[in-house]
């Protein structure tokens, strides 16, 4: 029976429908090997492509301060001024109308910074980088970072009865307790499972068919899992974020 | 032997795992039906409407992709080879 599929998937290979198993390649490969506190690490394909992507980013916010402060306030502003523009004005409308006016312009810097950084990740593979977001390490870092700031800003408005609040029906104490630490383990889970899946489906179909689909066909899956996928995986980040944060403004 | 019973167990594990993926198939398409009731009621909201139920069908997906996780780790990780 084995023989048999062997056989014929063998057969599949030879008529060029069916490529090796080798080929299929969306892991993680480790590059580097080095030692920290007594710990053995790898310098990974995550972090070549993260670097890709600060790299960029930064070039692009290198450029866009010097046109800015080049530009004349009593000229038309020219395409790339109004495109940045436009940008830093959608972030502070996304954060005034999800955080309220009161506390929203103090967390747009932040909100901003992770929405560009995540939307550039998650498309990222169309450029044939590995998402760096389609690692645990990248998202579990974002999300502790919502985590630490909910519980600051909890206890910066809140006081003491951003603590208190735990036991407020006694009965359900163990429930809230698991309800707080469960927060960033879902966003972040929610983030890398999406980006991950679609990574693995392009790898798949990438290895396993014939070279001339692979030339035609996963153009629409890569307009669904990077482009819309992505998008919509960092806009419900950056939303969940905001929802959190602000959820501890009301004073009671 | 046991090696081959245990990375076949392991396979179809992660198929039954992927079962999760019922669930958040139903609920997205409960919350697009619904999305798309209130928007033949009230289409000027129709903005509003469509980042509301993309947010709630994104929470939604998070058990499915619980599953999806750990098909990934029965499949690529396998944990219980060390247990042999």
């Amino acid at each position: 029976m084995y023989q048999g599929m062997a056989a014929v998937s063998g057969s599949f290979a030879k008529m060029g429908m069916l490529r090796a198993s080798q080929d299929v390649d969306f892991g993680i490969t480790g590059y580097q090997e080095y030692t920290l506190f007594g710990q053995k690490l790898y310098f990974t394909t995550t972090h070549i492509s993260i670097i890709i992507v600060m790299l960029a980013l930064i070039i692009f916010a290198v450029i866009a301060n010097r046109k800015i402060k080049k530009a004349d306030p009593n000229k038309v502003p020219g395409t790339f001024l109004n495109i940045v523009e436009y940008m830093v004005q959608a972030i502070d409308d996304l954060t005034l109308t999800n955080m309220g006016t009161k506390h929203g312009a103090k967390f747009s810097n932040y909100i901003g910074t992770i929405f560009i950084f995540i939307l550039l990740s998650n498309i990222s593979g169309l450029f044939g980088l590995r998402p760096p977001t389609a690692d645990y390490g990248t998202t579990l870092a974002l999300a502790l970072i919502t985590f630490v700031m909910i519980h600051y800003n909890g206890f910066k408005y809140q006081k003491a009865s951003h603590v208190t609040n735990l036991f407020k029906p006694l009965l359900l104490t163990p429930i809230n307790i698991i309800g707080e630490i469960a927060t960033p383990i879902s966003m972040s889970l929610r983030l890398f499972g999406n980006i991950l899946s679609g990574t693995v489906m392009m790898g798949l179909i990438y290895g396993l068919l014939p070279k001339i689909i692979t030339l035609v066909w996963p153009g629409f899956l890569h307009a669904y899992f990077d482009v819309f996928s992505g998008a919509i995986q960092t806009y419900v980040f950056c939303m969940l974020t905001m929802v959190f944060i602000s959820n501890t403004f009301e004073e009671d | 032997m046991e090696r081959a019973i245990v990375l076949a167990a392991s396979a179809i594990g992660a198929g039954i795992a992927m079962i999760a993926g019922i669930g958040p198939g139903i609920g997205q398409g409960y919350a697009a039906g619904q999305g798309a009731a209130a928007v033949g009621r009230n289409p000027g909201a129709k903005g509003n409407i469509v980042s509301t139920m993309l947010l709630g069908q994104a929470v939604a997906e998070t058990t499915g992709l619980y599953g999806f996780a750990v098909a990934i780790i029965l499949l690529y990780a396998n944990p219980l080879l060390g247990k042999l």
